[in-house]
């Protein structure tokens, strides 16, 4: 088992901020998730790579509770939101999903910001009416998370003025100010141009300076290389090879790996 | 001359305010159930009841004349209770029968507008932790209203010459009183002030919806 693996590699370390475990989903009579564990552990970028339709995006719907799983478990430190009973994912109470929902963040593809609301009310709005936390506070940090997205001046502008790059650094910082224990994201610069995808992928790379906790789905192998600590191939529901970055992405062991690896340098 | 007609124009803006007053919101609800999935399973069909009432509701609105519905209204508590009609009993039959007709055009209007909302939307809330209601209020709402105004728009133009069907049943509204009035003078003036009037109104509801839009346009998706 993948997960085993990886707690055999570094023993002794902290307890892993997410943890799921033989995840399996299905849509209808196709098996998407075949089983597939991931443990990622507090201040670690793991690149989640792999072929469309492999399961990466589930994956990341599944443990960000998008979709339930049919099987396995999950759990954000001691928050268990589902675990396995004979094969079975039970899932636990609203109250405690609700929690778990509170450790994570999660940046589309697409962004999907809330058009009407400005750059600075995006940010702010879930912290102040869903955490409760005093407006000052939140709206301060806002403007350092502004800042340090390089968004400095589009406070009060609203998404549709923005370009994709800056649309997606709001969604970044969105994520950010709920104080997430990790941040999951599911292929961030797809929709962007090589110019706009480096503005990003920039501030991805701050983060993981910072020790920012991430599980990142990406076709950017370059990017992969240089800012996770772990890569995971996942094809046809299941975790062919994982490894450190220059392993799996330059030496790969697995035949499919390589096809794949190939297959996408051409 | 005027004064009389002016008069049933009260009326008819009375009859047009109450059916938005009522219409409007209730329209919500109709829509909201419209597109409930709660229900259960009977062997393979799954049945939504308040699903079902709600289409079923917006059928007999859509599908029969408003005209039929005052009568069915304004004779039902008489024929159905045996309940005496009494001189208002037209006028609460005519504006009931507004509302509930206006309010399933409303519900088919909301729930177009709901289900353009990209799921992406509802998906980010989601994963924010707002609440359900949150959701609706905060994040779908403002947008929907801003997608559904032209329809609206369409709906309430409408139901500013519709007020003239209240003629039917006799109320004196502008209608009633202009074809009063060609009767007794042998003119078709009284017709021709009457519709200036309906238009010069329609003219106001379109400049007061432009501004409506206008408001909404510091944004789009």
């Amino acid at each position: 088992m993948a997960s085993k693996q990886v707690q055999t590699e570094k023993p002794g370390t902290q307890e892993p901020v997410v943890l799921i475990e033989g995840a399996r989903k299905s849509f209808g009579s196709v098996e998407v998730l075949k089983g597939v564990s991931l443990a990622v552990r507090p201040g670690e970028t793991v690149a989640v790579i792999g072929p469309s339709g492999g399961g990466k995006s589930t994956l990341l719907r599944c443990a960000t509770m998008l979709e339930t799983l049919d099987g396995g478990t999950l759990a954000y430190g001691d928050t268990v939101v589902a675990r396995d009973e004979g094969g079975r994912s039970v899932y636990s109470s609203k109250d405690v999903q609700a929690r778990a929902r509170q450790r994570f963040g999660l940046v589309f593809q697409n962004y999907n910001l809330f058009p009407h609301y400005t750059v600075m009310k995006n940010i702010t709005d879930a912290p102040i009416c869903v955490q409760k936390r005093p407006r000052a506070d939140v709206e301060r940090e806002a403007r350092d998370l502004i800042a340090k997205m390089g968004l400095a001046g589009c406070e009060e502008k609203v998404p549709c003025q923005l370009s994709g790059g800056q649309q997606q650094r709001v969604s970044i910082a969105r994520a950010l100010a709920m104080h997430p224990d990790v941040m999951y994201f599911d292929e961030p610069t797809s929709a962007l141009d090589p110019e706009l995808t480096a503005e990003v992928l920039k501030v991805i790379k701050l983060l993981a300076a910072e020790d920012m906790t991430m599980v990142i789905v990406t076709h950017e192998m370059g990017f992969a290389r240089e800012v996770a600590d772990r890569v995971v191939f996942l094809d046809g529901g299941s975790v062919v090879e994982e490894g450190p970055a220059e392993q799996v992405i330059d030496h790969p062991r697995e035949e499919r790996t390589r096809a794949f690896l190939r297959r996408i340098a051409e | 001359m005027m004064g009389m007609l002016l008069e049933g124009f009260a009326v008819s803006l009375q009859l047009f305010a109450l059916t938005l007053v009522g219409a409007i919101p209730l329209g919500v609800p109709v829509a909201l159930m419209r597109q409930s999935t709660w229900g259960f399973s009977v062997g393979r069909v799954r049945v939504r009841p308040l699903a079902l009432i709600a289409r079923f509701y917006i059928s007999v609105m859509r599908g029969t004349p408003l005209m039929l519905q005052m009568f069915a209204i304004y004779f039902a508590p008489y024929y159905v209770f045996g309940i005496k009609l009494t001189p208002e009993s037209k006028w609460q039959a005519c504006v009931v029968a507004f509302i509930i007709n206006y309010a399933a055009y409303f519900a088919e209007i909301y729930r177009s507008g709901m289900q353009s909302i990209p799921r992406g939307q509802y998906e980010a809330a989601e994963v924010l932790g707002y609440s359900r209601a949150q959701t609706f209020f905060k994040i779908v709402l403002p947008q929907v209203v801003k997608r559904i105004l032209p329809a609206m728009g369409n709906e309430v133009i409408t139901l500013v010459k519709d007020t003239s069907l209240a003629f039917s049943i006799g109320v004196a509204e502008m209608f009633s009183t202009a074809k009063a009035l060609v009767a007794s003078q042998v003119s078709m003036v009284p017709f021709a002030i009457a519709a200036a009037l309906y238009w010069v109104f329609n003219f106001v509801v379109e400049i007061v919806l432009g501004r409506v839009e206008k408001r909404l346009d510091y944004y789009h998706d």
